[in-house]
């Protein structure tokens, strides 16, 4: 009797000894973890911009549904490795080698995560239309149109209705709705401002759009999401949100530009190249995006805008 | 033209490497290869190899499978490590180690190798190692074909390494969209030495999903029923239905690529009518389910494991069986969420995001089913139970940011970020390579003869564990800093400790691959104390037991007549013997071919005349391949036979 | 089952399912063409270019084939070799013929300045029919080998299920064939 308990009480160590090891280690992933991410700024997680604050809410909404199927399958997964290990005296009695069907279980763990699906295909398919990157937001204050063209290895804005156009930097008033058009003369990029909201894919030849809003003024980082060449890691621009007044102040100021941008300008900074700065020019040709749309398309792409143009 | 360029095409000594990484590559592999041939001569093992690599056995060539998976396994690593080393210190204005095209470079040779040649090449070696076992025969349908597709998919991998040290790899990331794979972006060997490497191992592939098809619908032992199948016979067969549908629309879609570089075509240019878009669509068309493809052996295997190591029938048989269906049909008609962010507007996008959702639904269920096989049953913690907790824990993390991707609005935010690279490296390394690891774990002492050191074997599983949560887990918040996949530098400093914990994280993982390859010696070393005496080595269910460690050649001397589900563990417990299946009689084997060496040699050479625009070597090889194909098919004299008397001898012995 | 008649039996299977593979091919081939169908860059489209009526004599040849090669594949299965011979050589000729004519038809095309480097439109056509054109000739090389083969042997047990083989793949090809017709000429050609 003495020796079996002097075994028992080994067994449990042995455990013990194992179940703390792995104790220790999980706590120092946690807190390693909270040290890391404490002060930094996660773009996606406190956003900047309407369009982005929805998508955090849906993040967070879904993390909270999963959470209603992950902690019960982890919680089984350690309950019956424990209880029904070899090494548990306990599992020889409870031990049931040909229970292989149960009926009402399966009902069970079917029917919560069809639930569960549901719940989540209602708000897909709201949010894939509430959330569309062509659908214009509403708003009282006036749409400020920019037209993008991706190159190797920048952005080029334009601003048709201002006479302005800028390279790598992109200046919006805040609060009003922000309306792009996406194109490229490279290979497939795609246009992002994180602190504001959904990416878009920017193809030759073809016309995306993208809607969206900052919620206050500040400075965004922009990138580009898919690999375009060399000098793709330098292909960043900043987004200067700022008052109504001060962009007010900036295209006027912008539009009296030394330099002016035309299509002479275009094919020379379309050339594949890095360019990290930020520059400003009187627009000199108010079609210069349709003109450049159309010289890819008519090499045969296709109108992706869906007659939404 | 002139008579230079007939013989060598566009090949020149500019396409040596030059910087310090290729030219490292370049000279350590022929080196290595130099130093295993050196030792095969120094044992006289020349014989015996000819004799393994034309053997047409599928348990030989499954093990060469994981040889190459293996080889493949540390180059890709390799690549992981540069990867991090990079991005731990580009910083700001400092550089990584590596130039920015090499890096472009390593990280689209790291998912290609990855996929193509570790992935798929562990669970084909598997699937040849243990379906027919398994299943009572004696080998797969076609055992040629067998061999035909093995060694496509060795020339394929070739023909990638060999791109380290002449021409250089593709820089267009795994899956190689135009117009950036296009001649206008990118008219070097590159691109087309990734097409073509691709194309040889997908043939050989797509074999090797018709091989393994036919045979579990025409080749099973007599009485064995599709659902007295094991759950692993079952995934197979979900899984090469996957392969035979989608990788004839890779050989399309690459073809139609390789089209456009070589002969000036214009399906995916940026001119004359070229549609990239549709490239896109048909390549994660095959894609998808590609990925479907390499998870659903896994979770075969993984259901084989607990059932076995948890001394229980598989709970829920039949869903087993309709959720793995469920899960086939549904990942053909998901494709489209690859590529949310392309604009094509809500309807499309949310019937897409809607059906991804779904999968979750099967999937879910069969965790469910693999918890309830082990409530109440007396489990004994192998290490290939190690890996199935590994997988649950891993696995179930990455279906939660998967279902959060399938959301198209959730993912516009997400796509091509660092979050996307952990969520697939999640799913990837939790579910297939955890399983694969632990299929190889259960079924080596039947190949071998002996078990896998369990101490060695669970200390790789916790290194893996840990390695994987380092790893990726700072990827995951990276994205949600606005991180994007693929970027050799970056400006933020605030990124850094992350990529710095990730490469810790990268370290722990090759140290969970030392631990197995020194498991693999000291296994070795200590066989005769973890011998592998009775065949059956974990009491196990399924006839694959029944045999042997190792099984012979012909598998069972008798084929046996299958009376249940677990047919092994039927016997077991009714006292049914082998003798009960009948009387020895002679019975016919393939003999040995090395035809299947050298088609995948004629093919490799095809390859290579059209990457470096050599035409008299493509006509050559192509006859060439023609001319072995013909010689095979018009062979009648492929078997040999072993008389009732060999079999009844080593039946005693 | 005995063992021949297993093997046979797991063989034909085995093709057939090889066929729905090579389905799928062509079916991604087919999907591209109807996509870049009116990608023709400013160029010539399938009115300007596909000739209904030439077409239709090569789907004559191809199916009066796919007769001459079923019947010569069931000859053989009974015995009437000299029969198979001689209607194995005809199918043959027939699809010497079509390929004759389809070469002569891209010829035609590239040196008039319409190859498969001048539109999306001109890559696919040419992509799609040429990829059944090398299927029709590996079929070709295929039967000439079985119609050796049958010189060589007469009668015997094993070519049986190869010829059998071979016309279940002409006839799938003549299928392929009747899309081709209807898809790329008819559609193409006509609209």
């Amino acid at each position: 009797m003495h020796s079996s308990h002097k075994r028992g009480i080994m067994r449990i160590m042995k455990r013990g000894v194992g179940v703390g090891i792995g104790v220790i280690i999980a706590v120092i992933l946690i807190v390693g973890s909270w040290l890391l991410v404490r002060n930094v700024h996660f773009d996606v997680l406190s956003p900047s911009g309407e369009i982005a604050d929805q998508q955090r809410n849906l993040l967070i909404f879904t993390l909270c549904l999963s959470a209603l199927v992950v902690i019960p399958v982890y919680t089984m997964l350690g309950m019956f490795a424990w209880r029904y290990s070899e090494k548990n005296p306990r599992s020889a009695k409870t031990y049931r080698p040909d229970w292989h069907k149960n009926t009402i279980l399966e009902i069970f763990w079917w029917g919560i995560p069809i639930a569960m699906i549901g719940i989540l295909s209602v708000v897909t398919w709201q949010t894939s239309h509430a959330l569309d990157p062509y659908k214009r937001l509403a708003s009282d204050q006036k749409t400020v149109n920019v037209q993008v063209i991706a190159l190797q290895w920048k952005w080029l804005f334009i601003y048709p209705d201002y006479g302005i156009a800028t390279v790598n930097q992109l200046p919006v008033p805040e609060k009003a709705p922000i309306h792009f058009n996406i194109t490229a003369d490279a290979p497939m990029s795609a246009f992002w401002i994180p602190a504001l909201g959904s990416q878009i894919y920017a193809m030759n030849g073809m016309d995306s759009q993208l809607n969206l809003k900052a919620n206050h003024p500040g400075n965004f980082g922009g990138y580009s999401t898919n690999i375009n060449g060399e000098g793709y890691a330098d292909m960043k621009f900043t987004v200067h949100a700022m008052t109504k007044e001060d962009f007010a102040s900036w295209t006027k100021k912008a539009a009296k530009s030394p330099k002016t941008f035309g299509m002479a300008e275009f094919h020379k900074l379309a050339k594949p190249g890095l360019e990290h700065s930020e520059q400003t020019y009187k627009l000199g040709d108010k079609k210069l995006y349709s003109e450049v749309l159309d010289t890819m398309m008519g090499m045969g792409g296709m109108d992706m805008s869906g007659g939404k143009m | 033209m002139d008579m230079l360029h007939a013989l060598i095409g566009r090949m020149s000594l500019d396409y040596l490497p030059h910087e310090p990484a290729t030219i490292g590559a370049a000279i350590g592999m022929p080196l290595g290869l130099l130093v295993v041939l050196g030792l095969v001569t120094y044992f006289k093992k020349w014989r015996y190899l000819w004799n393994f690599v034309t053997s047409l056995d599928a348990k030989k060539i499954g093990i060469m499978y994981i040889v190459v998976a293996i080889i493949m396994l540390v180059r890709g690593l390799s690549d992981a490590l540069m990867i991090r080393a990079q991005t731990a210190v580009s910083v700001g204005g400092h550089s990584g180690p590596f130039s920015t095209d090499t890096f472009q470079q390593v990280f689209t040779a790291h998912g290609t190798i990855m996929i193509f040649f570790v992935a798929m090449g562990l669970m084909f070696g598997l699937i040849n190692v243990a379906l027919p076992l398994m299943l009572g025969v004696r080998d797969v349908a076609f055992p040629w074909l067998n061999s035909v597709s093995f060694w496509l998919f060795a020339a394929g991998m070739i023909l990638c390494n060999f791109s380290l040290i002449f021409g250089g790899f593709s820089n267009g990331g795994w899956l190689g969209y135009p117009p950036l794979t296009e001649l206008q972006y990118n008219p070097g060997p590159g691109v087309d030495y990734w097409i073509w490497s691709l194309q040889i191992a997908g043939v050989g592939s797509l074999l090797s999903g018709i091989n393994f098809f036919v045979t579990i619908i025409k080749c099973r032992a007599p009485g064995m029923t599709l659902m007295k199948m094991p759950i692993f016979a079952w995934s197979v067969l979900v899984t090469t239905t996957l392969l035979m549908m989608a990788f004839p629309i890779l050989t399309a879609t690459l073809t139609m690529l390789a089209l456009d570089r070589t002969m000036g075509m214009h399906f995916f240019t940026s001119d004359l009518g070229g549609n990239p878009m549709m490239y896109i669509n048909l390549i994660w068309a095959w894609g998808h389910p590609e990925v479907y493809i390499l998870v659903m052996p896994a979770f075969g295997i993984f259901s084989d494991v607990v059932s076995t190591f948890s001394r229980k029938k598989i709970f829920g048989y039949p869903t087993m069986v309709a959720a793995l269906t469920a899960i086939m049909f549904f990942s053909f008609i998901v494709w489209q969420h690859h590529f949310f962010t392309m604009g094509a507007g809500g309807d499309v996008n949310a019937f897409f995001g809607i059906m991804t959702a779904v999968i979750a639904i099967p999937t879910g269920v069969k965790i469910f089913n693999w918890l309830f096989t082990m409530y109440r049953g007396r489990i004994h913690f192998g290490a290939a139970m190690w890996w199935f907790m590994a997988f649950v824990f891993t696995f179930t993390l990455g279906g939660v940011t998967g279902v959060l991707m399938s959301i198209p609005a959730l993912d516009f935010q997400v796509h091509n970020t660092l979050f996307l690279v952990a969520h697939f490296h999640n799913v990837i390394i939790g579910g297939v390579v955890f399983g694969f690891f632990s299929g190889v774990t259960y079924w080596w002492p039947k190949i071998f003869g002996f078990k896998l050191h369990e101490g060695l074997g669970k200390l790789s599983a916790v290194l893996w564990q840990l390695g994987f949560l380092l790893a990726f887990m700072p990827l995951y918040a990276l994205g949600l800093m606005g991180a994007v996949r693929r970027i050799d530098h970056y400006t933020d400093p605030s990124w850094t400790p992350f990529f710095i914990v990730s490469a810790v994280g990268v370290g722990l993982i090759c140290l969970g691959v030392a631990t197995m390859i020194l498991m693999l010696f000291v296994s070795l070393k200590k066989r005769n104390e973890l011998l592998d005496t009775t065949g059956d080595p974990w009491d196990g269910r399924t006839l694959e037991w029944a045999t042997t460690s190792p099984a012979p050649e012909y598998n069972f001397a008798v084929l046996p007549t299958v009376h249940d589900r677990d047919e092994w563990w039927y016997r077991k417990q009714h006292g049914i013997k082998a003798s009960d299946d009948g009387e020895i009689k002679d019975i016919t084997v393939p003999k040995n071919s090395a035809l299947g060496i050298y088609i995948a040699v004629t093919g490799g050479l095809f390859s290579f005349g059209v990457i470096w625009h050599i035409w008299w070597l493509v006509a050559v090889s192509f006859v060439a391949t023609v001319v072995l194909i013909i010689t095979r098919v018009m062979d009648d004299n492929t078997e040999r036979t072993i008389t009732a008397d060999e079999l009844r001898q080593e039946a005693n012995v | 089952m005995n063992e021949l008649a297993a093997r046979a039996d797991k063989t034909n299977f085995g093709f057939w399912i090889y066929l729905m593979t090579d389905m799928v091919l062509f079916a991604s081939l087919f999907a591209t063409f109807m996509i870049l169908k009116d990608a023709t860059a400013g160029g010539v489209s399938g009115h300007d270019i596909l000739d209904p009526s030439y077409a239709l004599a090569e789907t004559i040849i191809l199916l009066t084939s796919s007769v001459t090669c079923g019947i010569a594949s069931a000859a053989y299965r009974f015995k009437k070799i000299d029969l198979a011979k001689i209607l194995l050589f005809v199918t043959i000729l027939l699809g010497v013929s079509f390929l004759t004519l389809e070469l002569h038809e891209f010829i035609k095309l590239a040196t008039e300045g319409n190859s498969w480097q001048a539109s999306a439109f001109l890559s696919g056509f040419f992509t799609l029919v040429a990829t059944h054109g090398l299927h029709i000739s590996i079929g070709l090389i295929w039967a000439i080998t079985l119609f050796y083969a049958i010189l060589q042997r007469g009668a015997d047990e094993n070519l049986t299920r190869k010829v059998g083989l071979f016309a279940l793949f002409w006839h799938f090809l003549d299928i392929v064939w009747i899309f081709i017709f209807a898809v790329v000429y008819l559609i193409g050609g006509l609209s």
